[in-house]
Parts: C-alpha cells; structure tokens; sequence
C-alpha cells in the first residue's frame, strides 16, 4: 500500500489500454510509452499486462506503508527515497515509511512506477487505464491527488522470490543488475523518429513530402497525452478535399487545415476526418512519449515491411529479458 | 464485393468497402463487421467500423507466430480478409431504429448556426429547419466515445470544418462537418461548426453498450426552446 502525499503534474494508473471498444468510440488509453510500462512491470516479477503509475513532467511524492518491491523506467525525473539518488530500470526493495520523491522531468516527459503485483484497481471495459476524459478507469476515474491509498493485489510467485532476495533492513536495497542497455530506448534518437507514409501521403503537395522527412518540428505546448501539436512547416494538401473519417491509431500523424501536424498518442480518438502524412513506427513510440513541450524532433521515412522487422525484433528481445529474469530465480 | 486493402501503421488494415457515403457501402461495413464479431481469431486485436472502411487491428507477434516466417505477417492477414470477404453473403436485413433527439439550436449552445446560415445563403431560422426536417442514419461510432457521424444531412447546410480545431467542446453539442452531422457526447476538442446542444446523454459508460446510439439507427432531431432544454428530464 502506497499513499500520496503531494500528487505531481500528472500522475495516472494505466496499463496497456482498453481495446475492444473503439467500436463504441471509447477510446484505447493506456501509457504513452508502452516499452518503459512493460520493462517496469518485468523488472518486478509482474504480468507485463499490469497497471503501473505513469508520472509526467513533475513526479509525485510517496509514502510506503509497508514493505514493498518496485521499480522505476521511462524519464529521468530524478527520484529519490529519502533524500537518497535511487537508480531506474532495476527491481528495488523499499522499506515501510520510506519517502519516494520525483522532480522535474531531466531526461524524458514520462515515468512509470511498477508495485509487485500491480496497483489494484478495478477493470472498466476490460482495463485499467484511465480515461481522464471521460472519467472512467484508474483511480476513480481521475489522475491522482493528495492523500489517495493505492493498494496492490498480490504479487506473483516471481515478484516473492525478487523480493526475498533483496529484502534487508535499510531503507530500501537496489537489484545489482539492470537492463540491456541495448533495450533503453536512446532519446537523443527523437531527431530520427522512424516514420512509415501515411495513408493520404501522396494527397500532400511534394513540398510537404519532402519537409515531413526532412525538417525538425517543435512539440508546442498544445501537447497532452491525446496528441502533440506540431510546429515547423507548414504541410499542404496539393488539392483541398474534405476526407471521409476513418479509423486512426497510436502514432497517426495527421493535418488539420492549418498545415500544423498533430501526432495522435495514447488518448486520440478511435476515427478522424483530417489525412495523414504519416506513422510513427510502433517501435518508435517511446521516443515521441518522451518528447517534452519545447522539444525539436524529426521525422525518418522507414518502410512498412521495415517498421513491422524491427517490432519483432524488439520483441524477441523483451522475450529474452522475460527469460533471463525467470532464470535468475528459479 | 469489390474493396481494397491498405496497411495503417504496423499493426493494422483498413479495408475499403467503397468510396463514397451511401447505404450501400454502409451495408457492407456492417456486414463485415458482423462477421468480425463473432469470429473472433486470436491474433486480432479489434476493429473499428467506419463510413466506407472496417479497420482490423492485429496482434504483430502472434501473426508472425502463425505465419512462422513462410509469408510476411501483413499478406497473412491480407490472404485472411480476402478470404473472408468472399464467403460473405448478402441476405440479413437488420432491424432499424429511430431515436428522436431534441436540439435546442443557436445562441450559447450553437455559436456557429450564424456562421452556417451566412456560409449557405440561409436565415439561422431556415438552418434550423432544414436540420431538423432531415431523415438521418447513423454510419458509425467514432471519434469520441458514443459519437455518431449522421448521414442524410441536406447539402443545403453544408458547410467546411473549422480551419483549426477547437480545443475544447462543451458535452451534447450538435455540429456539422462538410455534408455531416452528429453530436460531441463528452468534452473533447473538435473542428466541427457547433449549432445547438441535446440535454440527452449519448456515452452511458456503466450500460452494457457504452453507445445509446449504434450504427444502423435512424434519427430524427426536433428543436427545444432554452426553457425545454434546461427542464429536460434524461430518461436516464
């Protein structure tokens, strides 16, 4: 059980997001960086699938009420327990009454806090997430505040056994090993996001066809967890044509009238009417997820086949970590 | 059936049914989507229907498990929707039903009915007619959770989205986009030229459907007076 004591920016329970319902417009929420939610909910013995605290720009404060193991991945937002660094990407024991403080975001724009077993909250619709919104899922529905108990359901048999062997009397006991740095998505790739040509591509004058690929964008500060506005040059249609609305996803980079791109994130909306230029790379998500307000990105053009190679590879990699962490503690 | 396959993104195809709004093609959506939902394969993830497209989201990893390398995982889903599409008959009629939802029009609730009336040629007056005479079905669910996008709106009313979306859109206002109507369920930004606001609430999260409305229905809208609006009881 974990209490807040001051609730940061923007602090969320998701998980991976509520499919199945986009059918009805209900949205798919769930975290913006899907990698650093699932390595978090791995490094502590957890299902992948589990919710965790998906924290934003300036963190929380939390209280331990009683012995916990957790772990830390995505931004850096400098999180210590009690005054003490603690480092992110490994499992870490803490103990009852220790204080775990986050800043402002150094590295990044989101981080995710995962509790052996998972925070419990209930399922709406077959998931976790909160959908701020619409005030459904999460913590009652909302993102959290001051004074709310987070409890967590049991852990599984691996999350005991991580535990038993860091368990000790200090304030909390870091794992000696992390992940494969090989995993870690670099941020300073978000100058080459990989972007595969959107549905509408070759309705965009050559002008904006050549510029997406190659001219940096400003994230401004018309960004949340439902899209990031997008300021560079402006894109254009060679002809003007009202767009019959059609199903979008996570990544979607779509223009509106004015020619300013919008990326769509883990709150779009399930159809849209505006075309798209492009697709962000699932394996690429993390990086625009990261992305603060004031950031400079840029987009590289990857095939479809190329986008679909490197997601499986990642893949085979999260496999091998999944196995490598079970194999520690047979 | 004639239709066409595109990727979107890595993880998923749109499948387009036609090219242009009409009950044909909204046949075929909702034919193809029946069929989606109750054959439900493991690697699917879901589907999202649309005016003249079904969207089928998949599950990357678990089709290259299937497909073990012979075929690369996006043709092994095509090769799969082609099959089904051509086993799809053409028979089953389903049952229409007609929703009535009041408007009250103008003023607070639609600040662009002038703006619309000015685009057409028209009195808000005449706007407000036209809008509420029309015979209308419901093509999909989208964009917002319960949105409908309403076809059968006259052309007398049409009018372009805004140049730059608004950011944020009071619950159960009506609006129009292009030849398109519908109704903003929750809070959301959106480009659509606002005209009136429903006291009816179409997302119902805690109903086994989420939707009041469904795609298949037929609407009526009829005007309200504020005072109607404001002592509107939602049956709900």
């Amino acid at each position: 059980m974990i209490k807040i004591l001051k609730p940061g920016l923007l602090s969320s329970i998701q998980d991976l997001g509520r499919y199945g319902y986009q059918k009805y417009g209900v949205i798919a929420s769930g975290v913006m960086d899907p990698l650093a939610h699932r390595l978090a909910n791995l490094l502590v013995g957890n299902n992948e699938l589990e919710p965790t605290m998906e924290i934003s720009l300036l963190g929380p404060t939390i209280q331990f009420e009683e012995d916990m193991l957790i772990s830390i991945a995505g931004a850096d937002l400098s999180p210590t327990i009690n005054g003490e660094a603690v480092s992110p990407w490994r499992p870490i024991f803490v103990k009852k009454g220790a204080e775990l403080k986050f800043g402002y975001a150094k590295y990044g724009c989101r981080a995710y806090l995962a509790a052996a077993g998972g925070f419990a909250v209930p399922s709406v619709m077959e998931s976790k997430s909160t959908y701020l919104r619409a005030e459904i899922g999460g913590y009652n529905g909302r993102a959290l505040k001051e004074g709310d108990i987070l409890k967590v359901t049991p852990p599984s048999v691996l999350s005991q056994k991580i535990f038993e062997s860091l368990k000790g009397n200090q304030l909390f006991t870091e794992m000696d090993w992390t992940v494969a740095a090989d995993l870690l998505p670099d941020l300073a790739d978000q100058s080459r996001i990989r972007v595969i040509p959107g549905r509408q591509f070759s309705l965009f004058n050559k002008d904006s066809q050549i510029a997406i690929f190659n001219d940096p964008f400003e994230v401004t500060a018309q960004s949340d967890r439902m899209g990031y506005r997008l300021k560079g040059k402006e894109m254009a249609l060679e002809k003007q044509e009202d767009m019959i609305s059609e199903a979008v996803s996570f990544g979607s980079i779509q223009v509106p009238p004015d020619g300013n791109p919008i990326v769509l994130l883990a709150d779009r909306q399930t159809t849209g009417g505006y075309p798209k230029i492009g697709q962000i790379a699932t394996v690429d998500l993390p990086l625009i997820a990261q992305a603060k307000p004031g950031d400079s990105i840029s987009f590289t053009e990857v095939t479809h086949e190329e986008a679909q190679r490197l997601y499986l590879e990642r893949e085979e990699k999260i496999q091998q970590l999944k196995q490598g962490i079970k194999l520690k503690f047979r | 059936m004639d239709y066409q396959l595109h990727p979107l993104g890595d993880q998923a195809v749109v499948i387009e049914l036609g090219e242009e709004i009409n009950l044909e093609t909204q046949k075929k959506v909702k034919r193809l989507s029946t069929f989606l939902e109750k054959n439900h394969e493991t690697w699917m993830v879901e589907y999202i229907p649309a005016f003249t497209t079904v969207t089928l989201f998949y599950d990357l990893l678990a089709v290259s498990q299937l497909s073990q390398n012979s075929v690369l995982p996006y043709q092994a889903v095509c090769s799969y929707i082609n099959k089904i599409i051509k086993s799809l008959g053409t028979d089953e009629e389903v049952d229409q039903r007609t929703i009535e939802i009041p408007v009250c029009y103008g003023g607070e609730f639609g600040p662009d009915l002038e703006y619309v009336a000015e685009h057409n040629d028209l009195t808000p007056e005449e706007v407000i007619k036209i809008h509420s005479e029309g015979d209308y079905l419901v093509y999909m669910i989208g964009f917002a959770p319960g949105f409908p996008y309403i076809g059968g709106m006259s052309e007398k009313i049409a009018t372009p989205r805004r140049k730059s979306p608004r950011l944020k859109i009071p619950p159960r206002t009506v609006g129009i986009a292009g030849i398109q109507t519908g109704v903003y369920p929750i809070e959301t930004p959106g480009g659509w030229q606002l005209i009136g606001q429903t006291p009816i609430k179409l997302f119902r999260p805690l109903d086994d459907s989420p939707s009041l409305l469904q795609a298949g229905d037929k609407i009526k809208f009829f005007p309200i007076s504020y005072e109607e609006y404001m002592n509107w009881e939602d049956d709900k």
